[in-house]
Formats: structure tokens, C-alpha cells, sequence
């Protein structure tokens, strides 16, 4: 019962409501249907499945709230979870920071369930995997690589009368391609609601090609150098930059984005005046929940435009206390690109670095949102417009904020997914940028 | 803060805990039910794994108690091989009718990969040891503790730092214990219960007239123990070079809370350093977090092999450089052992999530790679007959794999102390406490930060600097240790949630040592303006 419709899960939760006695409740109901493979050695090395149901009840008293949590449906199941929550409420200290359930909203629904997707069988990975592995080995290259797919719903309803419903469907895969002389790497991402558009083989050769392409890399100095980042890349260091855009944060003064004396940068411009970033819902290639937590309806918003902070991310909280309207975070990224392909933009470079991923990003300094990271599965030199030749892995200490303000161009869009940066998908286009901070070589392949 | 709850997980009522929901012999039943259908199905080994698993999260801000999370999560992770091919399936469904779907769904899986299987599975022995329990030697059971006396510890810890000049202070109390039940198609019934305990806070300090903020983390370690480790005894205490007070066995946090609001008033008014070669003093509880990426994870063996090259990637250590044994990882004063023994770590049990008795063992002896980290179906092909005993799930319904152990710097076989050890440093830099932290997909170049950085001139402790951070090739540095403190200076540290695996999985870690001088280090300047 992973997958329940619409009529199923508003049925279970009218029943749950009815069972309150608190001063208030809210419910909600997850199902997820998930399966993965995971391939090493060009031979598959794990592979399973996983299944659950689950409802969570909050009651409250006043400003004292308890949640429980369930996986069974019959009614006395549904009547003791509910008695639980209550239980638990009551026990509970209070919590000054407690808001009630908000009543009926309105949602506009977003096509993020397939049925292709949520269709895929173990025959189907297994298949998946050996048209990475066949082509990798054919060509001396060893494969080691991950899909996994996912169908899941998520229903809510609260004794303010709201109701909200939303399923999906997700199929994510990486690979990396290593020669077998271990001086070559390459990787590839793709990342989609429809399996439809997902080809194993396709994406393989990408990252075979480029481990290839990779072998024998020379060092060049650390130093600043002109990049054009392919969107796993730039996308990783973007998606950071949200999790900093906290307005709580932000106004208590621990955020990049609180301002020397006070204050914060909203409505502010923070970086070059072509970066516009927003989200969208109801996107077609990159489309995401019309509701957040507690039923919080998204928006199509600007996050940055025309390099000016439009929106910070405020909790209902927080938001009450600012006056504000609530702003919940963003279930998608969307920054805008140019019509630039990667072959023009490289043809477009006197001297650059062109850098395939970044690989263990970590936070330096929260102040200067100043992370570190190295590029990993490809990094080449570029010189008068041509890809020279491969080179070493480099060590970067570079801030996302810096890096949007030393941008030269924007080329097209691609869909990323799951990367460092965390788990929204995002449309990232190609950039260029100037002056990125390579501060030591790796030896690493 | 990362709290890594399973999804799998459930909340519940604090008084849940202590009503265990299944006996031993009903965990026997259910598990001899699903091996003999997978028996019955063609695998040729099965391994059951029932595991209840409890985490108790108690959060606070300022004044504030945020909230009380109890979760619960509850089921069976049914591992096969059929036709020399794993399959894994994990069901909440804990009756004899799930365990046997769960397991016809096991038995499937491994039977569609197993067209593609190229290198059928090899299982080391290992003995059957009937029907045996190990428990986490914990004094004080957290989860038997009021949760009134925990809030009311946290919110004093926060009183101090506020009353000490904090701008904000959030602190929490972390409690696991994984109850989990083993049973092999070899004849291994093994029941555990094991136990972690993790208080911590963030201490903030913002100056608002120059922008700057700066944050100070507990110096609270993760541990493999019960809630005495709250207990704050004064034997436990150490006082450190610079004022600093370190905690080894109990942890006081009121007093450290205090400590924390007058550091980190420091921490921004401290001078930013100057870029360039210095020697590095490193306290264990930062030094712990250099060992776990850069000793730890280059000698997991399935790295080495290539199995996480997708995600956590592969290893320097290749096979060639162990075996020609003498292969010089560090100085001859590194020598570091893995354990999954260690009274107090956060890795050690008894038996390992395939039934593998657990122990020590050497991974770098005098400065020389002598052994890896390895399990069940990878120690054939490093030519060894045994398992290492470290493989771990993070919950049933993960597929259980390699992971890593407790690992180790040995103490110093000659007397010294950390305050000795300044005293011959010239120009150095001395650093407390675990801050930022990367390094590359196979474990050369490495990039650490810190908590506590404090400057080292002529002997002598001079102040705090800022912005610090160095980077250095593992290989490099492990070489230029020279000197280790001696045992009385040993401590633990380590982390609940090293990730690793597709999908991700956490496991907990401590890693020990003493006070190390590393000479010669590469540090950079990260101060910014944007």
C-alpha cells in the first residue's frame, strides 16, 4: 500500500482528525516505493528495495504540542496514535515558538509523478547497469556507478480544514569511469522524474570518453585561474549558497548575509548583475512540490535578480515575528543561462581550467561563505580556444558569492540533481568565471 | 549539528523504550523461519539481521527547550546469496508471513543480478557461535534518565554561557542505542545492545559593529557509553596549554559552556595568521577527525578495491604498496591500530553485522602500511582467511558493509606531555578541537581547520590567531610527525555520522591519541571579504 491516490489518503486522514480531542491536530501521511543497484569492478556489487507507509500526528494544547507516528491503518491504530500524540502534548513543556496549523490553501498541481518511473523493476537496474558496464569494459575502462529510483506520496490535513496531496517519482544516476591504468577518471550525473529520458549507455559513454580523454594529466600551478564549470559543478557551490539564505540567521548576525552594523542584505546587490536565480514549482524540466512543510504553499519567486537578494527564507515563525509573509524554502533552483554551448564558451578562452565536478565541498568559513573542495573526473587546461590537454586535480578555497561576482558567461541549461550542494533539482546553466582560487594539487585520480 | 535519523524511524513515547517488543526466542523463531525459506529457495547463505533502533534528541536555545524527539524504528534485513550473487531486501513487516516475503524478495533480486555477476561472492570463514549476547558496559542507561533532568542540564549549560557574554547558545543531547538481533545459515544467533551518548552545544559570539561571528562547539567527545559520561568528574579533567580545560572520560558541559562564551569573544578579537610553514601541535580532540580521513578511510579495503569509486572514491594505498611491506606511510613514531573493542568507542561490540567476533588489529606499524580494513567477502583477495569484524549497518533496513573501525594513534613510548612539547617548538601553531575539514578521492591533499588556534613563538604560548587552516599530502605529513605525548595524554574523539555508500549510510566512530607535533606544515590564510 506504498502508493496511496488522493481519495485513499484523504479518506485515512479525515478518519484521524475525527479522532482528536486536543485543541488542534495536524496529520501526515509518506509512502515511498524505492529501488536501487549498485555496480564496482564492472560487476554489480549491492542492489535492493524498500517499502514503507508511515502517518505522523501532532496534537497540541495551547502551545504544547506531541507527535506520534505510525505504520498500521485500522481504525483502532489510527484512534491510538492519535491518543498517543495527545499523551504526549500534554507532558510536553511549552513551546513560545509554536504556530498553529494554517487553514485551506489553494495549490496548483505539479506534474512530478510518472508512471514509467515508478514502474521500474530489478530487471530493469540490472539492465541499466550492464549497459554502463558492457560499454566501459569494451574500451579497458572499469565502471563503477549507482541508480536509484523512487515513487512516493505525501497527503496532509489539519483541523483548520486544510488538505494537501502531492506524489512523485525520481531515477538518479552517476557514474564513474576509470581506466585501468588508473591515470584516467571521468564521471557523468543525470537526474530525472521520467525514466523515459534516462539512457544508461548514453551517459556512460560521456564518462568514458572523458576518462579517456583524462589520462596522463599534467600539473600546472595553483593559483587564480578563468574556470567554465559544467553545471554538477557550479550547481554544487549555487545550492550551498541557499542554505545560508536563512532570514533568521541572517538577522541574528551569523549568516553571509547579515550586514556589518545590523541588518540584513535583502534587497541588496550581492553579486553580478546578469545572475538571476529563482524557483518554480510548475517548471517542466525540473518540476517540484507545490507545498511545503505544514502546507505552506510554493511559489514561483525570485530568489536573486539582477544580482539583488529578492527573497530570504523565513519559517512562519519567524515570518509572524518579522511581520512578514512566510517564504518557504525552495523544492527546485532555477538560475538563468545564456545560449553559449560549451564548445563556444571554450572557444571563447585565452587560458582556463575547465572542471567536470567538485568533490568534498565543506564550509570554511560560515561569514564569507568561503568553502573548500577539489575538482575530481575531469579537469582540463584550455588554451587559445582549444581543450590542450588533461590536468591535475586541484584543491579550491573559494566562496559562491565570489565566484558570481567574477562571472563572464552564462551558457545553456542543464538538469542536475543530487549533488554536495544537497537534494532539490535545479536547472544550472555552463559559467565562466574569472579569478576562481585553486590553492594546492592533488595527486588523486 | 547533523542528526542522522533513519527515515525507517518512528517517534514515540520516551516510556516505549523500556518495553522490549520481541524476546529473544521470538527473534530465534522468526529469524530460523526466514532462513529456512531462503534455504528453501537455492541461496547458499542467509543472514538475518532484527533490529529495534532508539534515538532520544533533546534541544534547547537560550531559555528555550525546542523539542524532545524519541524515534523508534523497528524491522528485519534479509541478506542472501543465490548463484554467487547477493540480494538484500529490509520489511517494518517483523511476523513469520514477512519475514518470508521479505526473503522471496532477497532471493529475487540476487537472482536478476546475478546474469551480470562477473566475481561470485567468497566468504571467509568464520566459526558459529550458537547462541551469544554482548551489551554496550554502560553505567547510567540515558534513556532511564527523566527527560526533565536532561532539559534542565542543557538549560543550565546555556545560563553559563549566557551569563558569561554568549550572543547564542543551542546545545542538545543525542542518545542511540540499536538493539539488534543476528542470525546466520551458520549457525550464529547473536543479540546485542549497544549504547552511544552525545551532549553538544554551539556557543555564538557576534560583534555586530564589525560583522564578524564566530562559533565554539562543545569539547565534548561522541562516546560508546552511557549517561554517566555526563557525570563531570573532576579526575577527568585536564588542564591544557593556553587555559584550556579538555575532558576525557566524563564531560562537565556547564562548566565548558562558560569556558566557551569567554573563547569565543577571543576567537574574533584573535590576530589572523600569516601564511607559511609552521609546526603543528595537535590536540586529540582535533587530531581525531586528520586520523579518521586520512588513516582511517585510505585503508578501508573497498576502497582500495575500487567498490566506492562512484561515491566516497578509492584509495593511495593500492595493493602494490602493501605488499611490498615497507610501503612508509608516516615517521616511525606512527603506528595506529583499528579496534573494534575499545571499552568506550563509539565501534565497539561484540560480534559485527555478519556475525564476526570483533578485535584489534595493527594497520600501520612504525610508520609502515601492514594491513587494511576488511570483511567477509574481501579478505580472500588480500590472501587473509579472516575477517577483520568491521562490517556495519546503519539500520535494518540497510544493506549491511564495510565500514570502519575505531582507528587509532598510538601513545608515545617515551614520557612528554603537551606543555614539554610547546616548549621545543620555536615557531608553531597549537590547535584544539576538529573544525573544517576535505580531502581528495583517493586520501592525498588534505585541507583541516580548527576551533582553538593558538600561536606557538620561541616555547611559548604568545594568543589566539584566526582564519588558520593547512593543507598537506597525507603521506608528507604522517612523516613529518616527530613526537607523540605519552599515554596519561591519550583521549578519544570521533563522530555518529561518517557517511559512506550508495545509498548513504552513517556510522559511528571514535578515533584516539595523544598530543602530536607535526613539523613543517603548510598552513593558509581563509579570511575573505565579500
Amino acid at each position: 500500500m506504498a502508493i496511496l491516490s488522493k481519495d485513499e489518503a484523504q479518506q485515512i486522514l479525515k478518519k484521524v482528525i475525527a479522532f482528536s480531542k486536543a485543541d488542534g491536530i495536524e496529520a501526515t501521511l509518506n509512502g515511498n516505493d524505492g529501488g536501487n543497484i549498485r555496480y564496482a569492478r564492472n560487476s554489480v556489487s549491492t542492489s535492493g528495495e524498500d517499502s514503507n507507509v508511515s502517518l505522523g500526528v501532532q496534537s497540541y494544547f495551547g502551545k504544547k504540542s506531541g507527535t506520534a507516528t505510525i505504520n498500521e491503518f485500522d481504525d483502532a491504530s489510527l484512534e491510538k496514535v492519535v491518543r498517543r500524540s495527545e499523551e504526549l502534548a500534554q507532558l510536553a513543556p511549552e513551546n513560545p515558538e509554536f504556530m498553529e496549523p494554517l487553514p485551506q490553501q489553494t495549490y496548483q498541481e505539479s506534474k512530478t509523478f510518472i508512471e514509467a518511473t515508478a514502474n521500474i523493476t530489478p530487471d530493469y537496474r540490472a539492465q541499466a547497469a550492464a549497459n554502463s558496464i558492457n560499454p566501459a569494459a569494451a574500451k579497458d575502462v572499469t565502471a563503477a556507478g549507482y541508480l536509484t529510483d523512487n515513487r512516493g506520496f505525501s497527503a496532509l490535513m489539519n483541523s483548520k480544514g486544510l488538505f494537501a496531496y502531492g506524489k512523485s517519482t525520481s531515477v538518479d544516476f552517476t557514474v564513474t569511469m576509470r581506466t585501468n591504468d588508473g591515470t584516467g577518471s571521468g564521471w557523468v550525473t543525470r537526474n530525472f522524474n521520467d525514466v523515459k529520458k534516462l539512457d544508461t549507455a548514453e551517459a556512460s559513454k560521456v564518462a568514458i570518453d572523458k576518462a579517456l580523454q583524462s589520462r596522463n594529466a599534467k600539473a600546472i600551478e595553483p593559483g587564480k585561474y578563468t574556470v567554465i564549470l559544467e553545471p554538477a559543478a557550479a550547481g554544487d557551490l549555487i545550492g550551498l549558497m541557499f542554505f545560508g539564505m536563512n532570514a533568521r540567521q541572517a538577522d541574528e548576525g551569523r549568516s553571509f548575509m547579515s550586514k556589518k552594523g545590523g541588518g540584513t542584505k535583502l534587497g541588496e546587490k550581492i553579486v553580478d548583475e546578469r545572475v538571476n536565480i529563482y524557483t518554480d514549482p510548475w517548471n517542466e524540466e525540473v518540476p517540484a512540490s507545490g507545498w511545503a512543510g505544514g502546507g505552506l504553499p510554493r511559489k514561483k519567486m525570485d530568489i536573486i535578480k539582477n544580482g539583488i537578494v529578492s527573497n530570504l527564507f523565513y519559517d512562519r515563525y519567524w515570518a509572524s515575528q518579522k511581520k512578514v509573509e512566510p517564504v518557504p524554502f525552495p523544492g527546485n533552483r532555477i538560475v538563468e543561462g545564456g545560449n553559449a554551448s560549451l564548445e563556444d564558451m571554450i572557444k571563447d578562452t585565452k587560458k582556463g581550467v575547465l572542471v567536470t565536478r567538485f568533490w568534498y565541498i565543506r564550509p570554511v568559513d560560515p561569514q564569507t561563505l568561503l568553502y573548500t573542495g577539489l575538482t575530481r573526473d575531469g579537469t582540463f587546461y584550455i588554451e587559445n580556444g582549444k581543450i590542450k590537454h588533461p590536468i591535475k586535480n586541484f584543491r579550491f578555497n573559494e566562496s559562491p558569492i565570489i565566484m558570481l561576482n567574477n562571472l563572464e558567461t552564462l551558457g545553456k541549461q542543464v538538469r542536475v540533481g543530487n549533488g554536495e550542494g544537497g537534494g532539490a533539482p535545479s536547472l544550472i546553466p555552463y559559467m565562466k568565471i574569472r579569478d576562481f582560487t585553486f590553492t594546492s594539487l592533488s595527486d588523486a585520480v | 549539528m547533523m542528526l542522522p535519523i533513519s527515515s525507517f524511524a518512528n517517534s514515540v513515547d520516551p516510556a516505549r523504550f523500556l518495553d522490549p517488543l520481541l524476546d529473544v526466542q521470538q527473534k530465534k523463531a522468526l529469524a530460523d523461519a526466514a532462513l529456512n525459506t531462503a534455504k528453501s529457495l537455492g541461496a547458499t547463505y542467509t543472514d538475518v539481521r532484527i533490529g529495534r533502533y532508539l534515538n532520544q534528541f533533546v534541544t534547547t536555545r537560550e531559555k528555550k527547550v525546542q523539542n524532545i524527539i524519541n524515534t523508534e524504528s523497528f524491522g528485519v534485513g534479509i541478506r542472501v546469496i543465490v548463484n554467487g550473487t547477493w540480494g538484500f531486501a529490509a520489511s517494518n513487516n517483523v511476523t513469520t508471513d514477512g519475514l518470508k516475503k521479505t526473503t522471496e524478495r532477497a532471493v529475487a533480486i540476487a537472482k536478476a543480478n546475478s546474469k551480470f555477476q562477473k566475481e561470485p561472492v567468497k566468504l571467509a570463514p568464520t566459526p558459529s557461535y550458537g547462541e551469544v549476547s554482548w551489551k554496550t558496559p554502560i553505567v547510567k542507561n540515558g534513556f532511564e534518565v527523566p527527560v526533565k533532568e536532561k532539559v534542565d542540564l542543557l538549560l543550565n549549560a546555556n545560563a553559563k554561557a549566557l551569563e558569561k557574554g554568549a550572543s547564542f547558545v543551542n546545545s542538545i543531547i543525542f542518545l542511540v542505542n540499536e538493539q539488534k538481533y543476528f542470525a546466520s545459515s551458520e549457525g550464529s544467533y547473536i543479540d546485542q545492545d549497544v549504547h552511544r551518548t552525545w551532549p553538544n552545544f554551539s556557543v555564538n559570539a557576534i560583534d555586530r559593529a564589525s560583522g564578524q561571528f564566530k562559533n565554539r562547539p562543545a569539547f565534548s567527545a561522541p562516546v560508546g557509553m552511557g549517561y554517566e559520561y555526563l557525570d563531570g568528574k573532576a579526575e577527568d579533567k585536564i588542564q591544557g596549554p593556553g587555559g584550556i580545560i579538555m575532558y576525557n572520560k566524563s564531560y562537565d558541559i556547564v562548566e565548558d559552556a562558560g569556558m566557551a562564551a569567554e573563547q569565543v569573544k577571543q576567537m574574533i578579537a584573535a590576530k589572523s595568521v600569516e601564511p607559511g610553514k609552521y609546526d603543528l601541535v595537535l590536540e586529540p580532540s582535533h587530531l581525531w577527525l586528520t586520523i579518521h580521513e586520512s588513516v582511517g578511510h585510505p585503508t578501508e579495503l573497498d576502497r582500495v578495491l575500487g567498490y566506492e569509486a562512484n561515491y566516497a572514491g578509492t584509495s593511495f594505498l593500492t595493493l602494490d604498496k602493501w605488499q611490498t611491506k615497507k610501503f612508509n606511510f608516516g615517521s616511525k613514531q606512527v603506528n595506529i591500530v583499528a579496534d573494534k573493542t575499545q571499552v568506550g568507542s563509539l565501534g565497539a561490540v561484540g560480534y559485527d553485522d555478519e556475525g564476526v567476533q570483533c578485535k584489534k588489529w595493527d594497520l600501520i606499524k612504525d610508520g609502515v602500511l601492514v594491513n587494511y580494513q576488511a570483511i567477509r567477502d574481501q579478505v580472500n583477495i588480500i590472501g587473509q582467511k579472516e575477517s577483520h569484524g568491521c562490517c556495519y549497518s546503519q539500520s535494518w533496513s540497510d544493506v549491511q558493509f564495510q565500514r570502519m573501525a575505531n582507528v587509532s594513534l598510538q601513545p608515545g613510548k617515551e614520557q612528554l606531555t603537551p606543555d614539554q612539547m610547546i616548549a621545543g617548538v620555536e615557531k608553531g601553531i597549537y590547535i584544539v578541537k576538529d573544525g573544517s575539514f576535505s580531502i581528495d578521492q583517493q586520501r592525498y591533499n588534505f585541507q583541516f581547520g580548527g576551533v582553538l588556534f593558538f600561536e606557538i613563538k620561541n616555547g611559548k604560548i604568545e594568543g589566539m590567531l584566526k582564519d588558520v587552516a593547512y593543507q598537506a599530502n597525507t603521506q608528507d605529513f604522517w612523516n613529518s610527525c616527530v613526537q607523540v605525548c605519552d599515554e596519561r595524554d591519550y583521549r578519544m574523539n570521533g563522530a555518529f555520522n561518517d557517511g559512506k555508500g550508495q545509498p548513504p549510510q552513517s556510522n559511528a566512530v571514535s578515533h584516539g591519541s595523544a598530543t602530536a607535533r607535526f613539523n613543517g606544515v603548510n598552513v593558509i590564510n581563509t579570511g575573505r571579504t565579500i
